[in-house]
Order: structure tokens, then C-alpha cells, then sequence
């Protein structure tokens, strides 16, 4: 403006520089690699442990087609291809997948406690679940029960009711609406519960989530969804910027607010959906991960939402695997167990910003 | 950002009723072919809920101009800028930009020719001031490769231009009402447009800045060719600094034209309800007269 006013602004630059960000470059190849070392990891540990260079090498040979010299044994690579590396993988593209999904109902709901989970989708897939164990009926398509089935099902038909009826009133109402829906949702969870006398066992499993019933075919049905899911999610990830100004804001800025906000809520919850229908619900990865995203490289989606994918496959087979070493627990005991406290400390480190 | 402005701001084909309106006046034998209104209301009328906020305006804005809108509070002059932004579809008439109905443009096309500078946001997230500056590119970036040096570029005379240098760095939620409220102009100024809407820009700032807002308006539009549409509260601002004036009470347009003949002494009592002498005695009056 005033000629005066950059003179004397210029040299006060740089001084009073608050917010230091890592280089997306840099948080993109850290991940990556803390990936590859989740997988190696995550593969060797178990009953039969074994070795990382036995590990690389045999994921060389029959992944990659190399021509490695064999010096391990035919049990050990049955071991790892078909028990740990779908259940790793199956980790990973959950941990990616409910990531992704959380970094975009934060940026639609404008709130950076919204999760997958917010606008009803744990609460259907659980019900879901729970009914299809009430079922006296065992069918297996494609290696999936009607508990994958039915807690597919159960996460988007609730999410479709909670838009549907909330969507006139605002990010408000479509919150409310969420809480409102997955409470009765939960009333019937816990009806259902009560009457599944021998089952419950089977119902709790799905509610703290694991990883026991990976496969290959399980894997490569998730896939997809979740994979094409998250690429459409971050070919958008245009929309999610406006709207970190509001919707008023977006629209000015070319973002056809209704339009993006409908197709995004639909992909982040079928994405959601795909990974709790194989994996359970497994709580605050997609709660942590995009806020400890953010604080490294700032809000632009185009960034946040890539990284978060790593990052949350990083986490979430480091989970596991800290999972199988505790003698098996459920996943989603870990992931609260460390999710929440580091969600506390985050809160205490950025509490300047939310009170707004 | 200059050469930019007016090369969006020249639709390349004539719209149909630009071609009946030249047609007509070649019969009535009028020679000049007006040029293409910047924004253009015929019969607009608006409604919230069913209630009419506006009725029956009719306004045409050249490119270039610098426009102020002023009136009671409750008028419409709000709604007045969110039919020409195109968020509020009108319940009755059209809105033209640059000859165009807003109902033929996406969200994108409105985008790159309106720019309107948002009210106080609550940031969900930490943000730093250029990361939300650089928001104002989103309509030009390369929706897969994200920004370009160009767009870097703008951003930077953004800031420079509003001069908010001092705090590209800080937390967009850690500074005052009025630094956040000069970062939003810089985000509309990065976002290179035709035309610049701005409701009450001036609100939360001290005298010095609501003057050098201000300048920065004056300067977008003869320099840069800006076509500038202002609501003002502060008449004595809005007389000093914009060559037209449009008044408006209950949802019409009363009076519109030179500062001095929109603001007449029986103007102001009727539709303000005040005595002159305290309308254009604003608090500001001593910083426009220095």
C-alpha cells in the first residue's frame, strides 16, 4: 500500500516467523521410507521369526522377479507370502485409507475433530456386523461373510440417512445429525448384542478391529475401493483448499460447494467403508494422522492428504505389529492406547488455534 | 496481475443480446456501440426464505468504474454483491458479467472474472498468512500441478501491495481482526480478477488503514483497470473516494449517481433517518481531509 509501510515491514520479515514447515519433499520420502521399513518389519516379526535380509530377499525374488540367490526355506516363504504379507498389506491399505478419509471430513466438516467415523459410518458398519453375526446363515462370497458384507452395507446406508436428512442444516446439522443417527444406531448395536448370547465374542472382535482374517482375496477386493477411492479424494484436493475458508468463501473462489461437498463426503465414506468391512473399527488413525500431517506441512490438501495415506499405512501395520507382539490383542486397543495421549499432547501443542 | 485482469475481463464472443441490443440501435441509427457492461442487473430481485431483500434493480457498471454501495443497514446491500458473485441466484431477473448471464458460467468461469473479499473466517486449521493469500490462486492453478511460478508471483505482489510483508509468517489466527481483514483482501487481490466486490472492507481498521485500503482501491482500479464495487457504511469514505455512489433502502435502488447528488441532504434524512450534519461527519472525515 503506503510506500512507507514495506520499507519499514521488510526488514521485521523473517524475525517474526512463527509456523516453520518441513519441505513436502523431504516428509514424502521420510515416509516412504518409514514405510518400507514397516513392511520389512511387520513381514519378519512373528511365532517364525524372520531375518530383514531374508525378508528383502525373498519379497525381491518373488514380488520384483529378481534373480536372488535362495538361501531360505520353502516354509518360511510360505509364512511370509501367505500369512504376514497380506495381513501387513491389508494394515497398510486400511491405515491409508482411514488417513485419507479422515483428512477429508476434517477439511469438509471444517473441524479438526471429525474422523471417518463422524457422520455415522462406524456406527452402520457396526450394526451391520452385528446383525449379519446374529444370521444363522454362513455364506462366503469371495472369501467375505455376511459380516463384511453387511458391515459394508451398514456404513454407507448410514451415512446416505445422515446426509440426507442433515444436509440443509449446514456443517451443523449435518454433524448433529450424525450424532443423532449413530446414537439410535448404537441402541440397536447394543440390542443386538444383548441378544447374541454366544456370539458377542465375535461381535466385541469387530468392534476393536484386527487383522487375524487377512487374505489375499480380502486384500484384493478392498484394493480397489479404497485405492480409487483415495486417488478421486486427492485429484480434488482443489475443493478441500476453498473450503478451508468456508463455504461462501469456496464458492468465490470457484468451488461449486454442494456438488464437491456431496461427491467428497461419498468417497472418503465408501472409502472408510472398504476398510472397516475387512478390517473392524479401529479408532484414531484417521483422527492423528492428518493433524500430525498438518502440523508438518501446513493445510494445502494436495499435500496433506497424499502423505497422510503414507503416514497412516505407516502407523497402522506398526499397530498391528505391535499388536502380534503383545501376544495378539486387537489392533484398536493399540491404536487408542497410543492415538489418544498423542491426540492430547497435540491438542496442548496447537491449543492457540481451536478455540475459534 | 495487471496484464492478466483486462484480458478476462473481454468476453471474445458477443453474447446474443449484446448482438439484438447493436442490431436495434443500428434501426434507431445511434452510432456508437455501447461497450459490454463489467456487470450488468435487469429487474434482479432476491429472497431469503421468501422474503424479498431486493426488489427490481436495474444497474449497469462499466468496465472501470469504481462504485460505492451505501444505505441503512438491513437494505440488501449485501445481497446486492452476492447476485453479482453469483452465490445467490436471483428469484426474478438476470445478472451479466461481462455480457454473460451468471446462470450460463460455472462456478470456475465467475471465479475468474469476480473476485468478492470475504468476510472474517474462522480458520479450521493453522495457516500461515501467505498459505491463505495464496488461496486467491485457486481459481487460476493447474487443478493437478498446483501453483505455478505465476501464481507464486501474484501471491508475493499481494502481499507486498496490501503491505503485509511483516507477517507472511505469522499464524493467520494469532493477528488482530484488521491484519486478518487485510489478508483477505490481499487473498481477493491475489486472485487477479476483472472485477473486485468488497463488502465492508474498512470495518475492523484504524484510521490510517481504512485510508490506505482505500488508495489500494483507487490504485487496483485506475492502474490495474479493476472495475471496483464497495459497500460502505462510512459515507464521508464512499464521497471521498468513489466517483459513483449507489444508494439503497429497503431493497431498492433510491439513488444513483454523483457523490454529491446521492448524498443530498434530503437523501440522507429519508433514508437514514439522521440530520446531515452528522452523516458526513465520520469519524474518518479527518484523515480523508489531511
Amino acid at each position: 500500500m503506503a510506500s512507507e509501510t514495506r520499507v519499514v515491514a521488510a526488514p521485521l520479515a523473517g524475525v517474526r516467523l512463527r509456523r516453520r514447515r518441513w519441505s513436502p519433499t523431504i516428509v514424502v520420502v521420510g515416509s516412504l521410507v518409514a514405510l518400507a521399513a514397516a513392511l520389512v518389519l511387520g513381514v519378519g516379526f512373528g511365532s517364525v521369526p524372520i531375518a530383514p535380509a531374508d525378508t528383502i530377499a525373498i519379497l525381491a525374488h518373488r514380488l520384483l522377479a529378481l534373480p536372488v540367490e535362495r538361501t531360505w526355506d520353502a516354509s518360511t516363504e510360505t509364512i511370509l507370502l501367505e500369512l504376514r504379507l497380506p495381513r501387513v498389506l491389508s494394515a497398510m491399505l486400511v491405515g491409508a485409507g482411514l488417513a485419507v478419509a479422515g483428512a477429508t471430513f476434517q477439511g469438509l466438516l471444517r473441524n479438526p475433530l471429525a474422523d471417518p467415523y463422524v457422520l455415522g459410518t462406524a456406527s452402520g458398519a457396526a450394526l451391520g456386523a452385528a446383525i449379519a453375526v446374529l444370521i444363522p446363515v454362513r455364506i462366503l462370497i469371495l472369501e467375505l461373510g455376511l459380516l463384511n458384507l453387511f458391515a459394508f452395507a451398514g456404513a454407507l446406508a448410514a451415512v446416505f440417512v445422515v446426509y440426507r436428512i442433515g444436509r440443509s442444516g449446514g456443517l451443523t446439522g449435518l454433524l448433529l445429525t450424525g450424532y443423532a443417527v449413530g446414537s439410535l444406531l448404537a441402541a440397536g448395536l447394543a440390542m443386538t448384542m444383548y441378544m447374541s448370547g454366544a456370539n458377542l465374542r465375535q461381535i466385541f472382535s469387530f468392534l476393536l478391529g484386527g487383522f487375524d482374517g487377512a487374505s489375499w482375496l480380502r486384500l484384493a477386493i478392498a484394493l480397489p475401493l479404497v485405492v480409487l477411492g483415495s486417488i478421486a479424494i486427492i485429484l480434488r484436493a482443489r475443493s478441500l483448499n476453498g473450503l478451508l475458508l468456508g463455504d461462501e468463501s469456496a464458492a468465490h473462489l470457484g468451488v461449486d460447494v454442494r456438488r464437491e461437498r456431496a461427491i467428497l463426503l461419498g468417497l472418503a465414506s465408501l472409502v472408510t467403508a472398504a476398510g472397516v468391512a475387512i478390517s473392524g473399527l479401529i479408532g484414531f488413525v484417521g483422527l492423528l494422522v492428518p493433524h500430525l500431517v498438518r502440523m508438518a506441512v501446513g493445510p494445502d490438501a494436495r499435500w496433506v492428504l497424499p502423505i497422510s495415506a503414507v503416514a497412516g499405512a505407516c502407523l497402522l501395520a506398526g499397530a498391528d505389529l505391535v499388536a502380534r507382539l503383545l501376544g495378539d490383542i486387537p489392533v484398536g486397543v493399540v491404536t487408542a492406547l497410543v492415538g489418544a495421549p498423542a491426540f492430547l499432547v497435540l491438542l496442548r501443542r496447537t491449543r492457540s488455534g481451536y478455540e475459534q | 496481475m495487471g496484464a492478466a485482469a483486462p484480458a478476462a475481463a473481454a468476453p471474445a464472443r458477443p453474447p446474443a443480446f449484446g448482438r439484438a441490443v447493436s442490431a436495434a440501435l443500428a434501426v434507431s441509427a445511434i452510432p456508437a456501440v455501447p461497450a459490454i457492461p463489467a456487470v450488468r442487473l435487469v429487474g434482479a430481485s432476491a429472497r431469503y426464505r421468501g422474503r424479498e431483500v431486493l426488489r427490481d434493480v436495474d444497474l449497469s457498471i462499466a468496465p472501470g468504474e469504481r462504485l460505492a454501495v451505501v444505505g441503512p443497514n438491513g437494505a440488501g446491500k449485501s445481497t446486492l454483491l452476492r447476485l453479482i458473485a453469483g452465490v445467490l441466484a436471483p428469484a426474478s431477473g438476470s445478472v451479466e458479467i461481462g455480457g454473460d448471464p451468471l446462470s450460463r458460467l460455472d462456478r470456475i468461469a465467475i471465479a475468474r472474472r469476480v473476485a468478492a473479499v470475504p468476510q472474517q473466517v474462522a480458520l479450521p486449521f493453522s495457516m500461515t498468512v501467505e498459505e491463505v493469500v495464496a488461496l486467491g490462486r485457486l481459481p487460476h492453478e493447474d487443478p493437478f500441478r498446483g501453483p505455478r511460478e505465476s501464481d507464486r508471483a501474484a501471491v508475493a505482489a499481494a502481499i507486498e501491495r496490501v503491505g503485509l510483508a511483516h507477517l507472511v509468517g505469522r499464524d493467520a489466527r494469532e493477528i488482530s481482526l484488521g491484519e486478518r481483514q487485510l489478508v483477505l483482501l490481499a487473498l481477493s487481490v491475489a486472485q487477479a480478477t476483472p472485477i473486485l466486490l468488497l463488502d465492508e472492507p474498512t470495518v475492523h481498521l484504524d484510521l490510517r488503514h481504512q485510508v490506505e485500503a482505500m488508495e489500494l482501491l483507487v490504485d487496483l482500479n485506475e492502474r490495474d483497470g479493476t472495475t471496483i464495487i464497495a459497500v460502505l457504511h462510512d459515507l464521508a469514505l464512499a464521497a471521498h473516494f468513489f466517483p459513483r455512489l449507489v444508494l439503497i433502502a429497503d431493497g431498492a435502488v433510491v439513488a444513483d449517481g454523483a457523490p454529491e447528488t446521492v448524498l443530498g441532504p434530503d437523501a440522507i434524512r429519508s433514508v437514514f433517518g439522521v440530520d446531515p450534519v452528522h452523516a458526513l461527519r465520520a469519524p474518518s472525515e479527518a484523515a480523508v481531509s489531511r
